[in-house]
């Protein structure tokens, strides 16, 4: 069952990452897909200056569209992550982000592995706040067209699937390399050497988009249970969850990504995840 | 009775949440975002490769 589970997800991952990565030869000649799937949001962080991106980045567009001339707010793009957050909640990060796959197999690098210190994980909010929200609006310039700052000082992901292929392949680009790439390929190295120790050390830290989603965990469908009549308090769940969360004491924790871990490990099969409510079937227990 | 009115009001609420993005979502497609979206999305963005 605990390996029916991982196995699971993990084939979803990859698969999840062939669909919305599939332009693969792009690589080649360092060129972007600009088919009409582009104007679509993907809903994990995926850079869409990634030439084998078949969707655009949803922090990327958000950003594009609240500093562009016309808008100063995306309705557009706000809307697709309300709707796919309300939904699925963090199943996303756990089973369809690019970037949680990637962290992931980086975290397979043999070494210590340590747990982040709880104050670290609010450290997202204030990133979405300040860097996809309020400086894309503010610092414009004179004809009042703004930046996107998460893109351009923070994103990692940026920087290795979309800068680093990019840069390979184009000599004019490469010549014009200056002190903001250096910041963020010390951004990208720093998240590569935090993923090797703390799983999933970005989504962790400082991904707006697992922000958003972690927010709506609390009231997305998909949600988890604990079955309080079931649970024996074993505490295999806690020490299984990589997210650091106790599913018994806070099964919509913001940090909870439904990968499963805690249920596959489950003596007693106390813990649900899905759409459906087992607070009904507690209730018919309870009545029989 | 609190957590079955919690039970009750829940769907609700998430049914609220999707119809306001919905909402959203065709208000600015109506207006022209999405344009602005696969502008963005089919050029190299400089800020994101570390350049701009
Ligand atoms: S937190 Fe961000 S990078 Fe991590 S899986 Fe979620 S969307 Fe992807
Ligand atoms: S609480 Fe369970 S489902 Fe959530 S991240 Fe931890 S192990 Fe995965």
């Amino acid at each position: 069952m605990k390996i029916a589970n991982k196995l699971k997800r993990k084939l979803i991952q990859i698969a999840a990452f062939g669909f919305t990565n599939s332009h693969i030869g792009n690589f080649m000649e360092g060129k972007l897909y600009i088919g009409k799937w582009k104007q679509f949001c993907n809903p994990g962080l995926n850079c869409y200056s990634c030439p084998a991106a078949s969707f655009a980045c949803p922090i990327g567009a958000m950003q594009a569209v609240a500093g562009s001339m016309n808008y100063s707010f995306s309705f557009y793009v706000t809307g697709f992550l309300l709707a796919i957050g309300v939904l699925l909640g963090r199943f996303i990060c756990g089973w369809i982000c690019p970037f949680g796959l990637i962290q992931e197999f980086i975290h397979k690098i043999p070494s210590k592995k340590l747990r982040l210190p709880k104050p670290f994980t609010y450290v997202k909010y204030a990133v979405l706040l300040i860097f996809v929200i309020i400086l894309p609006v503010a610092a414009t310039n004179y004809m009042g067209i703004g930046k996107p700052a998460f893109c351009q000082f923070i994103c990692p992901s940026g920087t290795l699937v979309g800068g680093i292929p990019m840069l390979s392949t184009h000599k004019e680009l490469r010549d014009t390399i200056g002190l903001l790439f250096s910041v963020k390929m010390t951004i990208l190295l720093g998240t590569v050497i935090g993923c090797v120790f703390i799983y999933r050390f970005f989504c962790k830290t400082l991904c707006p988009l697992g922000a958003i989603y972690g927010l709506l965990n609390k009231v997305s469908f998909y949600h988890l249970e604990v079955d309080k009549l079931k649970c024996v308090k074993c505490g295999k769940c806690v020490t299984t969850c990589k997210m650091d969360v106790d599913p018994v004491k806070n099964p919509n924790s913001a940090e909870c990504i439904r990968c499963g871990a805690c249920q596959a490990v489950c003596p007693t099969k106390a813990i649900s995840i899905g759409f459906t409510s087992n607070k009904i079937s507690i209730r018919k227990e309870i009545e029989q | 009775m609190k957590k079955n009115k919690k039970t009750i009001h829940r769907p609700f609420f998430q049914m609220g949440i999707l119809a306001v993005a919905v909402a959203m979502i065709a208000y600015g497609t109506l207006r022209g975002e999405v344009m602005t979206v696969f502008h963005k999305a089919t050029n190299i963005c400089l800020e994101c490769i570390g350049l701009g």
